[in-house]
């Protein structure tokens, strides 16, 4: 874990210079100057099925699947600085083999005051625990399943939040997001208004200094307008190039849950993390179904509720290594399908996905970590996977503090 | 009925004003000394343990609870928090507390700093850009801390102001009698060759005149290894130290192992207030330390 960052300022420096301004101050990342940071990091993978496929009864769900060989991962450059005393902002940019994308780019307001928190721009939403997290910190290489069919591994989202923390001992913690609905299940369809909303709310304390806990609720709505998914052979030798078509709402509610363990509270020697989620959808809309190529489509009822969560557990042995196991569970539910597409599209796929994965890595020290990941992948019926990834995370730069 | 709700906000309010300052002391040491500067007039809440690396610390949700209510917030500074306390500052929202403000105080800004590095290279392990933030090793450096702390206090809560004066009054020449007898009970260290497992002396050693020969990290921060422990046992050969000193936090494996090789005494500090039993308050941190450091010799 990336925790703590002690010299934010090897990057002040040379701006320093440059700038023939440098302030040596504080605890806050900020030092002046804009924080950068770059975090390096590539990925080796060995499958041996095509990483393409979709989880079985997910086919209308993306499937940000991992790249085989050797690819770049989420390698990432940043940028972080108090505005002015009112506003900070904060962007990230992840550098994908051909491109450069904008994954965050927003403003936050510092001194709304009573608790409150505005936040706008592209962000990552707060549902759940994992969703916030930056790729750098995950602890395996990949997301859960659940996150990678119900929010195609992240859910970001163009728009605005609010959040307001109680004055009470314990941590509680409400607040809203509205927003383009640009990212999965969200189908970015250009409106007035906004396209998704998220209400969450988590809650924690301690368990005297040794034990930290957090919960959460998270609620997620948006209508789906003409969500494509193509190449998707729902009826088991159908022929490819035929695709659907779904309108509707959905609507996904999840439960999270982290519980952190440390002998004397002391995180540098030995630590255990345990955490699980939850996410729940249900999409009821009309589904159209091309049963060819510029055939005819047929359009009916289609109302489907899907879940999925998983369980990992992280053990640092000792202070430089890590080692930790993840379940995956997938239900893809039995789907109501109008009469008319009855006999197009499957309804009972009568097959859970799942799938288990253990983890080792070292850390030579908080900015690097070198990772060995094997995975038993049953998510695919008929269609087992042995994979195992080979993974670096470097960070360079001011980069500043994780959250929990 | 006006006349009762009136008395009852006006209840309300006096109550406020009367509260106690919220205070969140980022470590032990600077809880005991606001405790000692603020008496009854702070509710004083530690967002750290004295058997926790403070470098390693997260920013736990019970952290940013905490922080919501604070008026004062005390800490090292120097970076030592920096690992968490910029999301703890972000998501409590207080402006009351965030860098800046009368409630953001950091005690480094006001000790000269050590080991100010003249070069910034991750290379060099875990070195902080203000100079070593472990200050509080040095028993002097609480008097200008506590003299900007009280006047902090005064600042934050003026109706108090003869009350604070007086307690700062009376731990300043406590202090300084306390120091006086701390430096003749530690003159026979002055000059001992030590070891230590991590770079957090350098305040103590510079007060009391030990001499520290080398580091069990190879680098801040870096684990201890077993090569570098080799070396280390080698240079000692030449070199020989007194003792090997490590701080409540750390793990006593590596200065049990030159302990035993270079038969030398292995001391574990309290590092801060709570470190060790004995350590109760800022008096005891230094009487223990002391203690042990003088037992070490023997």
């Amino acid at each position: 874990m990336f925790k703590k960052i002690c010299s934010n300022t090897a990057f002040a420096v040379l701006l320093g210079h440059s700038l023939g301004a440098f302030a040596h101050d504080t605890s806050s990342d900020n030092a002046f100057n804009p924080a950068l940071w770059l975090i390096l990091s590539g990925t080796y993978g060995n499958m041996q099925r095509d990483p393409a496929i979709p989880a079985t009864g997910f086919a209308m769900s993306p499937n940000p699947a991992q790249t085989q060989g050797f690819s770049l991962g989420e390698s990432e450059l940043g940028v972080a600085a108090d505005i002015d005393p009112e506003f900070r902002g904060f962007a990230t940019f992840s550098i994908l083999s051909a491109s450069i994308s904008v994954e965050n780019a927003f403003v936050q307001t510092s001194t709304l005051g009573n608790g409150l928190n505005l936040k706008f721009g592209r962000f990552f939403s707060s549902l759940g625990y994992l969703n916030e997290q930056h790729a750098h910190a995950w602890d395996f290489v990949d997301q859960p399943l659940v996150y990678n069919t119900m929010w195609n591994s992240q859910l970001i989202e163009d728009g605005m939040q609010l959040k307001w923390l109680a004055p009470t001992d314990m941590f509680v913690e409400v607040g809203g997001e509205v927003g383009r609905g640009f990212g999965y299940p969200g189908t970015d369809t250009p409106r007035n208004g906004s396209g998704a909303t998220v209400l969450f709310a988590h809650i924690g304390d301690d368990i005297g200094i040794e034990q930290s806990w957090r919960a959460g609720i998270s609620a997620h709505q948006t209508r789906q307008t003409n969500a494509q998914s193509t190449a998707v052979p729902d009826l088991l030798n159908t022929p490819g190039g035929v695709s659907d078509s779904f309108n509707g709402n959905s609507n996904t509610a999840g439960l999270d849950f982290i519980w952190k363990y440390a002998p004397n509270g002391n995180f540098r020697e030995r630590y255990v993390k345990v955490q699980s989620e939850y996410f729940r959808r249900r999409q009821d809309g009309m589904l159209t179904y091309a049963t060819q190529p510029g055939g005819a489509n047929i359009a009916d009822r289609y109302i489907d509720t899907q879940s999925g969560w998983y369980v990992q557990s992280v053990y640092q042995f000792m202070p430089t290594w890590r080692t930790g196991l993840r379940y995956d569970r997938l239900d893809p539910g039995v789907a109501t399908v109008g009469a008319l597409n009855a006999g197009n599209v499957i309804s009972n796929y009568a097959y859970t996905p799942s799938r288990i994965t253990w983890m080792a890595d070292y850390n030579a020290s908080e900015f690097s970590r070198i990772r060995l990941q094997l995975v038993r992948d049953n998510s695919r019926q008929g269609l087992p996977d042995n994979q195992l990834f080979l993974q670096y995370i470097m960070s360079m730069g001011a980069h500043g503090a994780h959250q929990y | 009925m006006q006349r009762i709700l009136g008395t009852l906000l006006l209840l309300l309010l006096s109550g406020n004003v009367h509260a106690a300052l919220n205070v969140f002391a980022c470590e032990p040491e600077w809880a005991a000394l606001t405790q000692q500067l603020a008496g009854s007039q702070a509710n004083i809440y530690t967002a750290t343990g004295p058997l926790q690396d403070p470098h390693q610390v997260q920013a736990r949700p019970s952290l940013i609870a905490k922080a919501r209510s604070a008026q004062l917030l005390v800490c090292t500074g120097a970076e030592l928090e920096v690992g968490w306390m910029p999301v703890v500052l972000r998501e409590s929202t207080n402006s009351n507390i965030q860098p800046g403000s009368a409630g953001h105080f950091e005690a480094a800004k006001y000790v000269a700093m050590l080991e100010v590095p003249s070069r910034l290279d991750r290379a060099d392990g875990d070195v902080h850009a203000a100079g070593n933030p472990h200050i509080q090793t040095d028993a002097r450096n609480f008097l200008p801390i506590a003299d900007a702390l009280s006047k902090r206090l005064i600042e934050l809560d003026p109706a108090n102001t003869a009350y604070y004066q007086q307690r700062h009054a009376a731990f300043d020449q406590q202090w300084r009698a306390a120091i006086a007898k701390w430096e003749k009970q530690a003159a026979p260290l002055k000059g001992v060759a030590i070891v230590v497992h991590h770079k957090g002396f350098p305040y103590l050693n510079d007060w009391l005149g030990l001499h520290e020969i080398a580091e069990l990290e190879p680098k801040p921060g870096m684990e201890p290894s077993a090569a570098h422990l080799e070396k280390v046992l080698g240079d000692l050969q030449q070199h020989p130290a007194r003792m090997v000193l490590r701080a409540a936090y750390q793990n006593e494996r590596p200065s049990e192992w030159i302990s035993e090789r270079a038969h030398i005494p292995a001391v574990m500090l309290p590092f801060t207030v709570g470190g060790t039993p004995q350590a109760t308050d800022l008096f005891g941190l230094f009487d223990d330390t002391i203690q042990r450091l003088l037992a070490g010799l023997h």
